[in-house]
């Protein structure tokens, strides 16, 4: 028996933390897609961030087990259009990320989507001390979606959320 | 009663995924092997992207073909005969940084125009996983391709050494362009591309990284490597999918 409303369904989604970054939701990352009342149940759609991100499994089981909480057997469904993209994310919650110790992505655009186009947007500033002497010191990092920065300034070593 | 078109299209996925994870598997063997930590995570990430790819595609095929198929019973339960890679990707890389870098350049160049083009696949499944992957590829391509400048336009040793390794990879090129009847029914249904259309364009794209790495193509190549479409393989391949295989086949129980 469903009691709770489309809104209140995506608020308790939004009280799930993103596993590689607990700072911010996954409604807040952008994987949640759509959220569907059936006749008797409820269906929703995430999206990965990138195709082999490990942690969208753990995602779909948080997800089942907080709906099962309140009574519902979610269908959950993958699905890939259209992509993902870090451009999903409100500024409100690159500002959670800033908060954390993660450079927030800036917004997408033509060098991110040809590999050789030159890439002159200058560093990426810290996100401890504001600094923008700083240098990339590995296109990958922990997570798929982060690189590895250093900041010159303050001398802290610091991911920044790709830009995707 | 399945339509030769969803035959084919079913071949097309399997290919493409193929390709993705046995790329994948050889990559992820620098794992804990990298010659510098940041480069061991960067084949890492690298390799998880390409295995998510094949994942994708094999998940569409098994979709398409029903029966019971699984991504994992067309990754783990096939022998050397079945998959369609590209001999390219399954060479050993012998512990060599710069072959590793200049194979995933040549197939991440390819890679980049297949799926620019799939995006556009009147597929819906399909240009949706171009568009999912075309993001990764491009990152790869830039990677692989700095490191080809480098070592390249870098010391006399690390020069000869990127060099060799282009000579050897040179002969396996051809191969990313080959194709056959299932591309042209599924071509002239707007599902796939046309390979030999952008054989030109991957040309220029290799050809300005090279320039720029001082590294010369190899001329009279008089022999191009052929196979993967038809699954025949090279001598390296058995034992890799020995090893990929291996897990699955001991414990046919396990699950992830």
């Amino acid at each position: 028996m469903v009691t709770l409303d489309v809104r209140e369904i995506w608020d308790l989604l939004n009280s799930i933390p993103d596993p590689e970054v607990p700072a911010i939701s996954i409604v807040e990352l952008g994987v949640v897609r759509d959220v569907r009342l059936t006749d008797s149940n409820v269906q929703v759609d995430i999206t990965p961030t990138y195709s082999g991100c490990p942690a969208l499994k753990s995602m779909e089981e948080q997800i089942r087990a907080k709906l099962l909480l309140v009574g519902l057997t979610p269908l959950i469904k993958t699905i890939y259009k259209p992509a993902w993209t870090t451009d999903w994310m409100s500024d409100e919650t690159k500002e959670k990320l800033r908060a954390y110790g993660i450079a927030p992505p800036d917004k997408i655009s033509f060098e991110n989507l040809h590999p050789f186009a030159n890439n002159d947007k200058g560093p990426v500033a810290c996100p401890f001390c504001s600094s923008t002497d700083t240098s990339l010191t590995s296109r990958f990092g922990s997570t798929a979606c982060k690189a590895l920065h250093f900041c010159n300034a303050c001398c802290q070593p610091f991911e920044q959320f790709k830009c995707h | 009663m399945m339509t030769d078109l969803n035959k084919a299209l079913i071949e097309y996925c399997l290919r493409i995924a193929d390709n993705s994870l046995i790329h994948a598997q050889r990559i992820s063997e620098w794992t804990g092997h990298g010659p510098i930590l940041e480069e061991d995570i960067a084949m890492s990430n690298m390799a998880l992207d390409l295995i998510g790819q094949s994942r994708g595609f094999y998940t569409y095929a098994a979709q398409l073909e029903g029966n019971g198929k699984t991504e994992d019973i067309y990754a783990f339960h096939r022998g050397e005969r079945e998959f369609r890679n590209k001999l390219m990707v399954e060479l050993p890389d012998n512990k060599d940084f710069g072959f590793t870098m200049m194979k995933l350049f040549l197939n991440g160049c390819f890679d980049y125009l297949m799926f620019r083009d799939l995006m556009k696949s009147t597929d819906e499944t399909i240009s949706g996983l171009a568009a999912k992957s075309i993001k990764e590829v491009t990152y790869h391509v830039r990677h692989s391709g700095e490191w080809v400048v480098r070592l390249g336009d870098g010391t006399a040793e690390s020069h000869q050494r990127i060099q060799n390794s282009l000579n050897e990879l040179w002969s396996f090129t051809n191969e990313l362009f080959e194709q056959d009847s299932i591309d042209e029914l599924l071509i002239s249904n707007g599902i796939a591309f046309d390979k030999e259309s952008v054989r030109n364009e991957w040309t220029k794209m290799v050809t300005e990284i090279f320039a720029k790495a001082t590294l010369s193509i190899p001329e009279n190549t008089t022999y191009f490597a052929s196979g993967g479409l038809k699954g025949v393989h090279s001598e390296h391949f058995g034992f890799l999918l020995a090893e990929m295989q291996y897990l699955p086949r001991m414990y046919p129980d396990a699950v992830w």
